[in-house]
């Protein structure tokens, strides 16, 4: 079944600070969890919820984010009717992209005006989850909400880099901070917001013509007050990925079998771009445990605790613990990784060793030869 | 009309008998190989990679699962605008129809979409067999040849020489003889079952051989003798790399089994040959840390808790802990649980292998066969193949 749901998936000035991750790409198509993009999980979401007319509005950095997407067919999003729409920034001159999001609103509002669909979620790219919309929807109806807002009950949060959400007893967001803020609060905001089309278009054109560009900075966080706000509390699991410490952790909790069940299954599968690449290699000697591992592998050596992206080679004595390895990364004989990122496409020679900690690992930037 | 130089012909009605349980619900073509595909897959994969853009696939036998696999070729980049892949199954006409008589008959019920696209050249292959083969360097030798027909041929032992069709030829590759399955064979050119031919050539021959009483309507054992007889210019096209007949629940072990090699005679990592196949899209597998994996296959989705040895998993398999695998095909979905010992099996796809079972052994003269869908109960020993 349809849902009356439009979604936007909004990369314009996504908070990160993902350092060497993001040089060459923007946040939503960092590598996730073997075979993923971030973006994956919030579009898989919406696609399983019911939905099929989804826009991107891209922003800086969107090659990657173009051959990714492509035609949408890997969500199922080649439709006649609908479908996806990647939305590259429509700008005049450089000082366009320092506007804010509301700006780039406005400048897509063909894309609202266009469709008879009521509602609108405006998300985010960085939020790890698998989440069914339309749920939020029937909440946001039955509850009467101006705005529904998906949170999480988050305590042990403070990794990635979140807005927090203060609530009264009926479940309505009576406060909300950027993530830099004093807001004492066990609630996380997963930048999910459900409104009404036409109550967005009137934010978008009001708060600009109040001289203000930031959606929920300026169009939503000062109305706390005058429109009703609720929060909608998202039961499943979350990962806040957007900065360095928060994409560590977060990859290496998909290692506990119950979150890789959960994020992966529940309640839809997560789609991506198909490689074709064959069933994964392990070789005679190999020793491969507590580890994540993608197709077109090919491992002889030794690999703990780690999450190995599709097309890796580990060599014969070598031995990758508590890593990451993108895309096609190769480990040389008797190599040695320990607490390290590797971004797609490094080669760690024969006999290197490359160490980081548990709270602070190597990065080592694309195409890398060590 | 959309013109193609030369089309290709896929025959995928094998009904596969002597894979037993694992066909009871669907054809050959469609049975999984390599931990990954379909066989298939490889066929369709290489008329892709030889440049080859229409495709008509002929199905017959038990096509419900080869249909929805097939769809309308994405996976193979074959839903193309003018070519692409169409299912051809028998169908009626005004003056009823029939069910396709034989390989040769099939083409002829669906000459009438050959005429379409006005090829050239037909090429005609089978959706039985395991290769990787481009056949645009079976077209080039066929125009080299000015040939009617090339068949594809492979050397085969002389021991197994009369289980094939053996062709014999003199030093242009031309065909002096053809044999289906010689007693006493004069060559070990075995045909591979691959065939192209200058269209107007088949066509011509097609026609006469429904006109013909008694014809088993057999490429084999009727189109290529008969075009011989007549003095057409038949060649042949050496193949030297890896080919398997994968008919046999035997054989299927043994192609699954031939992957594990350190260095594989059928690669399939070649980057500039992938075999494509429909894409489960299951996430990345996961080896639990009481796990032990070695000289093995495993495809995405699959959760591993035992050990598993010389095997090869297809997606979403799942060994529980304490479980023993070693030599042995688990085809996808089958779940296996703890403590189970399977040895010189195949499990076919959404089976279930219970607690402590045992399932064939190391010494076992055949090799032991759970079919599609079954369950095996907890502590169940089954160390004979299933008639």
């Amino acid at each position: 079944m349809k849902l009356p749901l439009m979604g936007v998936i909004n990369l314009i000035h996504e908070t990160e600070d993902m350092g060497p991750l993001t040089s060459a790409r923007c946040l939503a198509t960092v590598p996730f969890g073997a075979r993923y993009r971030l973006i994956d999980f919030v579009l898989s979401s919406m696609v399983n919820s019911g939905m099929n007319k989804v826009a991107v509005f891209a922003h800086t950095k969107y090659r990657s984010l173009m051959d990714h997407l492509g035609s949408g067919s890997n969500w199922d999003l080649h439709s006649k009717q609908s479908g996806l729409f990647v939305l590259p920034p429509s700008i005049e001159d450089q000082s366009d992209f320092g506007k804010g999001d509301l700006y780039q609103f406005y400048r897509h509002r063909d894309y609202f005006a266009r469709s008879p669909l009521e509602y609108v979620v405006v998300a985010r790219s960085h939020m790890v989850c698998n989440i069914d919309f339309a749920k939020v929807l029937d909440q946001h109806r039955a509850r009467g909400s101006d705005i529904t807002v998906v949170c999480k009950e988050w305590p042990e949060a403070a990794t990635g880099l979140t807005r927090k959400a203060k609530l009264d007893a009926d479940g309505r967001i009576v406060d909300m901070q950027d993530h830099f803020g004093r807001l004492a609060s066990d609630v996380v905001s997963m930048e999910m917001y459900v409104l009404r089309k036409e109550l967005l278009l009137d934010l978008v054109d009001t708060s600009l013509a109040q001289g203000k560009d930031h959606f929920v900075r300026h169009a939503v966080m000062p109305r706390l007050g005058e429109l009703k706000v609720d929060a909608y509390m998202h039961e499943g699991f979350l990962g806040v990925v957007n900065n360095i410490p928060s994409y560590y952790k977060h990859s290496l909790e998909l290692l506990d079998p119950n979150v890789w069940n959960e994020l992966f299954f529940e309640p839809g599968p997560i789609f991506t771009k198909v490689k074709d690449e064959p069933p994964t290699r392990y070789r005679a000697g190999s020793s491969v445990t507590g580890s994540l591992i993608a197709n077109g592998c090919d491992i002889e050596g030794r690999v703990e605790g780690s999450i190995l992206f599709r097309g890796v080679k580990v060599h014969k004595d070598a031995v990758v613990r508590n890593s990451i390895v993108m895309q096609n990364g190769v480990i040389g004989e008797h190599g040695l990784l320990s607490n390290c990122i590797l971004d797609k496409e490094v080669e760690i020679r024969s006999d290197q060793q490359l160490m980081g900690a548990s709270d602070l690992p190597y990065i080592a930037l694309k195409r890398k030869i060590i | 009309m959309h013109k193609s130089e030369c089309i290709a012909m896929l025959l995928a009605g094998g009904e596969g008998r002597r894979l037993g349980v694992l066909t009871k619900d669907l054809a050959k073509p469609a049975v999984h190989f390599g931990g990954k595909y379909r066989i298939i897959d490889f066929t369709l994969s290489n008329c892709v990679n030889s440049g080859i853009d229409t495709v008509g696939v002929l199905t017959q036998y038990q096509p419900l699962v080869l249909n929805r696999y097939l769809g309308i070729g994405s996976p193979w980049g074959l839903d193309r605008r003018g070519g692409g892949m169409h299912v051809l199954p028998p169908y009626v006409r005004s003056k009823g129809g029939t069910w396709y008589k034989g390989t040769a008959n099939a083409i002829y019920q669906n000459m009438g979409f050959i005429e379409g696209y006005d090829p050239e050249y037909v090429l005609i292959i089978s959706g039985d067999h395991i290769y990787k083969m481009d056949y645009d360097e079976l077209l080039e030798s066929h125009k080299r040849n000015r040939a009617d027909a090339t068949i594809a041929v492979i050397t085969v032992p002389w021991a197994e020489a009369s289980r094939f069709g053996i062709l014999s030829v003199d030093e242009d590759d031309r065909v002096v003889e053809f044999a289906e399955k010689p007693k006493q064979p004069n060559s070990n050119l075995a045909s591979m079952g691959v065939y192209i031919f200058s269209w107007k050539v088949l066509k011509e021959a097609l026609i006469r051989d429904e006109a013909t009483q008694g014809s088993s309507n057999d490429f084999g054992k009727d189109i290529i003798p008969t075009l011989l007889e007549d003095g057409a210019r038949l060649f042949t096209h050496r193949f030297d790399g890896y080919w398997k007949d994968v008919g046999t629940i035997d054989s299927l072990w043994e192609a699954n089994m031939d992957l594990l090699e350190d260095e594989p005679a059928l690669n399939l990592n070649d980057r500039s040959w992938r075999i494509y196949s429909v894409n489960p899209n299951m996430p990345a597998h996961y080896l639990s840390p009481t796990s032990s994996v070695q000289s093995s296959l495993i495809n995405e989705g699959c959760v591993v808790e035992g050990t598993v040895n010389r095997s090869v998993l297809f997606q979403c398999v799942t060994v529980g802990e304490g479980s023993f695998i070693e030599d042995s095909v688990i085809m996808p979905n089958a779940k296996i649980g703890k403590n189970a010992r399977i040895v010189r099996a195949i499990v076919g796809d959404g089976a279930f292998v219970g607690d402590g079972c045992v399932i064939g052994s190391a010494d076992a003269a055949e090799i032991a066969v759970v079919g599609s869908g079954d369950r095996i109960e907890a502590e169940a020993k089954l160390e004979e193949a299933k008639s």
